[in-house]
């Protein structure tokens, strides 16, 4: 019996260890550019975000004048207990007490650091990097040595609400026309409604650089490239087909007698798919809102085709690898950057994480 | 006398129906028009306005939302005014056919027309002649483009890239989702855990690519290393490396590129699993763990046969999206140092080079490499019957 006690013990402790230590690698990545956003322009290029966690670092206690204690760097030489060469000063030489002896400067006039390991943590955090990245006007930085520096700002709050311009038509717009079809092959009776429907389920699978040639093509012909109403369409397009499919196999599944009790009441088929429909229906369109949501706001190849050419529509997907293209280095723009453009799934996700979970079941995974 | 009455009521009530149908027709004509009218004044205005920022994104919600609710809404109303026998005829159509043009025009005639163009050559077809013109002029070069495809150097190395991708990829993303979904469901910090693993999911592929960037950021050897990996490589002692970059271990580097992915997947898969696992009957579990089963025989004896169906077409659904991956490899590489797949060929031929119908052909191989694994997974769907 103890021994039974005990390996139910030993395996919730493994199963919780690994559980976390997963937990901990596939946060990490997160976690670290979050931390970094926050941190000084400065600090970032020079240390690791971990370093705001409390850790061991060397700090100069005292110096030491080797000309006052009369040392002679050509020799071997004796401090504080350790002897050594200059060039083993230059690299640091530990004392028993556990201080770090370093020889800084050139042979000469240099100085010996008397250093201690001591308990610290990097804290010096700010918005600037924030203000910096979201702004459209010339931001001033000033340098560790005090001067000023003049960088432009990235505009990620225009891109910001581009992204929003361009998101929220392209949701709604292929739900509402995917009801009105779902329902449409639910509940309405039409010549070729077999094939059609066959038709859209067919479509699933084609991937959507099939489209971009050609409808890249009829864009210029139609002068609509770099549009919002052409990014729309296009979205609308490649979402279509596996909303019209998952919406029916919700609506169809709705209880027949409610709706033939509102047509014996004389009401029109419009009328039910407005009133009962798509009320009934709230929670599939809510889960698929989200997917699509999440789709279009983190798309970057279907903006980039078809907003490429107006930098003035450009989507936070397209701002944020443009940064990466040319200041690949601007560790605190990027970090800042990714978070703004983060934000709003992440708070979608969390808030209707419930939603989220029953999409993914129902096989909302675009194709 | 009586007659006359009638006949001047006739009249009037002629009159009326005249006006009243007038004014029918004026308002099932003018309706639309002004309904159109007011929806091209917006296209307009969203295409030449320089007005802030804030005001444009608004006015392309609302007229982007509104206008397709409204144009529902006069279809409707036009037809609602036939007689009923039209109108049951013509209704269905109000209600499908928006869908099932937007679809006809982004993806079944694109299918299409991307497989006319990849029998071309990089202009694609010659505009303004007919379809018999088209194939005897100069431009048109049969099959050529895809001999192309499975022969250009760097289109090999794409295809052998794709094949680590899906190899790798959707294995490790099964596998991850798998364990984790296993160990969360006899964990009490379920939730949590879940929640945190599958949050990257909301994140886009161009935020992962920053984000794991700045994990393989390299700085050479003795300087600090502000990316976490190379951090930990020289405080082991080792060398610090470009990782993605890494030429010499090609074709290998394409793993450090992969791991983004897992790290994105591995949430879909373990939520799709856990909901699996959570309909296994508990009393088979039970059983045999009285029958003496210890968990690892419960996990591989039990566990899995019972899951099969979902592994499979997990596994076979981020095959598709492996297959497909672009941005990544895009924002982190641009498909250097040895790491081009397959899509971002695609869109180095037909848009960078503007071979449109080298781009077509790739185009057109991709989606026969999509099909057979789509329709398993859509098969898949029909059984489990899901929402």
């Amino acid at each position: 019996m103890k021994s039974g006690k005990r390996q139910k013990l030993l395996g919730s402790l493994f199963v919780n260890g690994t559980l976390l230590l997963l937990v901990i690698l596939w946060t990490v990545p997160t976690l670290g550019i979050f931390i970094s956003s926050f941190r000084n322009r400065n600090d970032i290029a020079v240390s690791g975000w971990w370093n705001v966690f409390p850790h061991r670092e060397w700090k100069v206690t005292r110096e030491i004048d080797p000309v006052a204690a009369g040392l002679n760097p050509d020799g071997v030489m004796e401090v504080e207990g350790v002897s050594g060469t200059f060039d083993q000063f230059r690299a640091g030489l530990t004392t028993p007490e556990g201080e770090r002896l370093i020889w800084v400067g050139n042979k000469r006039i240099g100085r010996i650091q008397v250093q201690e390991k001591v308990w610290t943590v990097s804290w010096n955090f700010t918005l600037d990097n924030y203000r910096q990245v979201l702004g459209g006007q010339n931001f001033e930085f000033t340098r560790p040595d005090g001067t000023v520096e003049v960088v432009p700002g990235d505009n990620m709050a225009g891109a910001f609400l581009n992204s929003l311009a361009v998101t929220v038509p392209s949701t709604v717009i292929p739900i509402l026309i995917a009801a009105f079809a779902a329902y449409a092959f639910a509940w309405m009776n039409f010549p070729g409604r077999r094939t059609l429907f066959i038709m859209v389920v067919a479509l699933l699978v084609v991937p959507l650089q099939i489209a971009l040639v050609p409808i890249l093509r009829d864009y210029r012909a139609l002068n609509l490239n770099g549009t919002f109403l052409a990014i729309w369409l296009a979205h609308t397009g490649f979402g279509l087909a596996l909303a019209t499919y998952l919406l029916y196999n919700y609506i169809s599944s709705l209880p027949r007698d409610i709706l033939e009790s509102a047509f014996i009441d004389g009401a029109s088929h419009f009328t039910v798919f407005t009133r009962l429909i798509l009320p009934l229906s709230l929670p599939a369109l809510a889960s698929f809102a989200i997917f699509q949501f999440l789709w279009v706001w983190n798309d970057y190849l279907v903006a980039l085709i078809f907003l490429g050419g107006n930098p003035e529509f450009e989507l936070v997907t397209q701002r944020m690898a443009a940064i990466v293209g040319a200041r690949g280095q601007d560790w605190h723009l990027l970090t800042a950057g990714a978070f703004v453009s983060m934000i709003l799934p992440l708070a979608v996700f969390f808030g209707l994480q419930r939603f989220f979970v029953r999409g993914l079941l129902a096989g909302s995974v675009k194709g | 006398m009586a007659s006359t009455k009638e006949i001047s009521q006739q009249k009037l009530s002629l009159g009326a129906g005249l006006v009243s149908l007038l004014g029918r027709v004026a308002l099932a004509v003018g309706i639309p028009l002004i309904a159109f009218y007011v929806l091209y004044l917006g296209f307009i205005f969203l295409r030449d306005s320089n007005a802030p920022r804030g005001v444009i994104a608004l006015v392309a919600i609302v007229w982007g939302v509104g206008g397709v609710a409204a144009l529902y809404w006069v279809f409707n109303d036009l037809v609602e005014r036939l007689s009923d026998a039209w109108k049951s005829r013509l209704l269905p159509f109000v209600f499908v056919g928006p869908a099932m043009a937007i679809l006809a025009w982004y993806l079944a005639i694109p299918t299409l027309r991307t497989f006319w163009i990849s029998l071309f050559d990089r202009n694609g077809p010659p505009e303004g002649l007919n379809l018999f013109q088209q194939l005897t002029s100069d431009s048109f070069v049969g099959l050529s483009n895809y001999a192309a495809v499975f022969t250009e150097s760097l289109m090999r190395e794409a295809f052998r890239n794709n094949l680590l991708w899906i190899i790798f990829g959707s294995t490790f993303s099964v596998i991850f989702g798998l364990v984790i979904a296993v160990l969360a469901d006899r964990s009490r910090i379920e939730n949590a855990a879940k929640s945190l693993i599958f949050l990257p999911m909301a994140i886009s592929f161009v935020g992962a690519s920053i984000i794991w960037n700045f994990i393989y950021e390299y700085r050479p050897a003795g300087q600090p290393q502000v990316g976490l990996l190379n951090a930990i490589v020289t405080s082991l002692g080792g060398q610090p490396q470009a990782w993605p970059q890494w030429v010499a271990i090609s074709p290998w580097n394409n793993l450090f590129l992969i791991v983004i992915v897992i790290w994105l997947q591995a949430g879909y898969a373990m939520v799709l699993f856990s909901a699996a696992l959570k309909g296994i009957p508990e009393e088979i579990l039970e059983a045999s763990r009285i029958d003496g089963a210890n968990e690892f025989q419960i996990f591989f004896k039990i566990m899995i046969p019972s899951i099969r169906g979902t592994i499979i077409s997990v596994w076979t659904t981020i095959v598709i999206f492996t297959l497909k991956i672009f941005d990544v490899v895009w924002v982190m590489t641009g498909g250097q140092f040895g790491t081009h797949v397959i899509a971002t060929q695609f869109y180095r031929q037909a848009f960078t080079n503007r071979n449109s119908g080298f781009g077509a052909a790739i185009a057109i191989v991709l989606l026969i490499a999509v099909i057979p694994v789509m329709y398993y997974n859509l098969k898949q769907f029909r059984e489990r019957e899901a929402f």
